[in-house]
């Protein structure tokens, strides 16, 4: 069972030995990386690849570790005695699976996505520590254990608000993507936009990278927006020679809106090809 | 295998743990790597590294360990190479090359053990023989090996001069310079560094219950329960943030104010306050420090309590009178020295951190900065990702 990355999605190098060595281990993959690189697709395209189910679990400033295994809901069940439902005298319908339970009890394994761990409080990822390791939990108001069919493919993203406990990373693989570089993201474009003109494509690259190498842009585009943008332009039927005049003339390549998405940086861009354009 | 590697990266800062080393161990032997130079060092990252601020440090110590084993123009390295180059990996590269025939001669010749310890033998001679030199055992008409067309250190390792020059370069490109956390700060990483001193700010955003509020809602509900949750309060830091104005490290001082203002929302209350080289009996509002924007040090001692959180940001350079002589300030008469101005500082506020936007390797060349960093006890941090990072962790 190996990754090789699939017909939507292109993995480097690194990255397919990164998931293979993960998944073979049985251990969890943290992937980090610019955001737009990637990083909640790749568990999709894992998935895809394995034949898998996908378990998503996505983390907000609130989410609780417990949250994740399974919640007991005491509100309904104390709503539930004052309204003298007989469902109240059996606790176990009062247990609420969390994400992790749903994996752990899957028939085949299943891909396990635990989206923005860094949302989450601080301790958050020390409170998974053991689950992941051992793949058990117990409940304890129902006194089970729930133990793990087969290991689940775990992965696990980060957009580095915090930093995670030593002892977590300690068990998990590690990657970062990194932004592809021009021939990259030219396969990841093929990949796409199969039957787009190699001269378009060119013209669009040569455009995009000038742009990210814009010293001070507060919010540099990403592979998607790169994407979107093509495909802005694919929609509008815009030529390349319309994109090389603008990199020629050094002004704003057309529908920039897909590209940059605030105004200062729109701003800042402005200036800069005014500058260009009264120097050159 | 790879001891050698292991404690460099341990030296070298990346703090890979035994139980790491004990998995890529056990990735080796899973086979994950191919026998590719290039997989391996795409394993080693993934398992070794958490954290891309120490890829750059991993791909420079990848890079010295390995020169002599993987790249075909490198120097030859010391003894620790050789007696490194994994046994287990030439004999399962021979076993994945060779043919049935072959395999028979190697036979002939005392078995795959022998020839190894005879491949071990030739390479530490080789060393010897070609000081300075920069291949590999010589090709295959001086070596026995070549005779029956087998050359381990040729063919096998030596082939891979191809492939790995390419991979060579993997690592020694050097691509996560940018995300080292010991990089000086600048536009690029400001970001991250904002991050940092925002979790400072705060932790975590627990919600708890709202008694009154459920009590209240309970009974609007005809006394069914109606749990009521609000956020937890937040952290509320205060920081006096005192920066050194006028002199060369103008443009990192203004940097580190933007940092913090840009913070800003996420300090209960953030003053700032300036002073030139050293804080003496007034400090200034604004940082053209005008006279009638000056506000004598002894209010700000009064009028704040320990409860905030200092933080001083300049080079602590001057010279040595203008930080323990009455009268040595380089701006205006001062009754008392800077040192003692500095220590009722401290005093008051023992939650303290001096950031220094010179590079810390510079600071013990300065006699000031040495004094100053003893008495901030040692709490003087760089400039950079990682010392804004010690420094909220010490203000905490």
């Amino acid at each position: 069972m190996r990754f090789e990355g699939t017909r939507n999605f292109v993995a480097t190098e690194d990255l397919k030995v990164a998931v293979n060595a993960a998944v073979a281990l049985q251990r969890p993959l943290l992937i980090k990386g610019e955001p737009g690189t990637g990083k909640t697709v790749l568990a999709q395209e894992i998935a895809n690849a394995f034949g898998r189910k996908l378990i998503s679990w996505h983390i907000k400033s609130t989410t609780k570790a417990q949250q994740g295994l399974y919640e007991y809901d005491a509100v309904s069940r104390l709503r539930d005695s004052q309204l003298g439902d007989e469902r109240v005298h059996d606790i176990s319908n009062y247990i609420v699976k969390g994400k992790l339970w749903e994996a752990f009890e899957a028939e085949t394994a299943p891909v396990l996505l635990i989206d923005e761990v860094d949302k989450a409080d601080i301790e958050f990822p020390n409170d998974l520590l053991l689950e992941l390791d051992r793949m058990e939990f117990h409940v304890y108001e129902t006194r089970q254990t729930i133990r793990a069919r087969q290991r689940p493919i775990i992965l696990i993203t980060s957009n580095n608000e915090k930093e995670l406990p030593d002892a977590f990373l300690r068990r998990c693989f590690f990657h970062y993507i990194k932004f592809p570089d021009r021939e990259t993201l030219a396969r990841i474009v093929d990949v796409h936009y199969p039957g787009i003109s190699q001269h378009l494509l060119h013209e669009a690259l040569t455009s995009f990278f000038a742009l990210r190498d814009l010293p001070g842009l507060k919010k540099r585009p990403s592979t998607s927006e790169f994407l979107d943008w093509l495909k802005l332009l694919l929609a509008e039927d815009i030529g390349p020679e319309a994109l090389r005049e603008s990199n020629a003339a050094k002004v704003i390549p057309p529908l920039y809106g897909a590209l940059l998405k605030n105004e200062q940086d729109v701003h800042l861009f402005e200036r800069v090809a005014f500058l260009a354009k009264r120097g050159g | 295998m790879f001891f050698g590697f292991f404690l460099a990266l341990r030296a070298a800062g990346v703090k890979a743990s035994l139980r790491e080393f004990l998995l890529l161990q056990e990735a080796m032997r899973e086979n994950l790597a191919d026998f590719s130079p290039e997989h391996f060092y795409y394993l080693a990252r993934a398992v070794l590294v958490k954290d891309e601020r120490f890829l750059d440090r991993f791909d420079t110590v990848f890079a010295q360990h390995f020169k002599g084993i993987l790249a075909e123009t490198a120097e030859l390295p010391g003894e620790v190479a050789v007696r490194e180059l994994p046994e287990e990996w030439l004999r399962r590269l021979a076993e994945k090359y060779l043919t049935e025939e072959e395999k028979a001669q190697v036979k002939a010749l005392g078995g795959l053990d022998k020839l190894m310890e005879t491949l071990r033998q030739r390479l530490a001679e080789q060393k010897g023989r070609h000081q300075g030199g920069s291949k590999w055992i010589g090709t295959a008409g001086t070596s026995p090996f070549g005779a029956y067309g087998y050359n381990p250190e040729g063919v096998r390792i030596g082939q891979e001069g191809t492939r790995s020059k390419s991979a060579v370069k993997v690592w020694d490109k050097r691509e996560f310079k940018n995300l080292a956390g010991d990089a000086e700060l600048g536009t690029r990483n400001m970001k991250i560094a904002l991050r940092r001193l925002r979790r400072f700010a705060r932790e975590g955003a627990a919600s708890e219950l709202d008694l009154s509020g459920t009590i209240g809602a309970t009974a609007r509900n005809a006394g069914y329960l109606d749990l009521q949750m609000v956020p937890e309060r937040h952290n509320a830091v205060r920081l006096l943030l005192l920066l050194d104005i006028g002199g060369s490290m103008d443009e990192h001082v203004y940097l580190c104010e933007r940092l913090f203002t840009a913070a800003r929302a996420e300090f209960k209350h953030l003053k700032q306050l300036y002073f030139h080289n050293c804080p003496y009996d007034s400090l200034y509002s604004d940082a053209r420090m005008r006279r009638q924007d000056a506000t004598p040090t002894a209010e700000i001692l009064h009028r704040y309590d320990r409860g905030w959180k200092l933080v001083l940001v300049g080079d602590a350079a001057m010279s040595p009178y203008e930080l323990v002589t009455p009268g040595g300030s380089s701006s205006s008469w001062n009754a008392e020295s800077g040192q003692v101005w500095l220590q009722r500082l401290l005093d008051t506020f023992p939650k303290a951190a001096w950031i220094n936007p010179v590079a810390e390797r510079y600071w013990a060349s300065t006699q000031t900065t040495r004094m100053i960093r003893e008495m901030m006890e040692g709490r003087m941090y760089g400039l950079t990702l990682e010392g804004l990072d010690q420094a909220a962790r010490k203000l905490m």
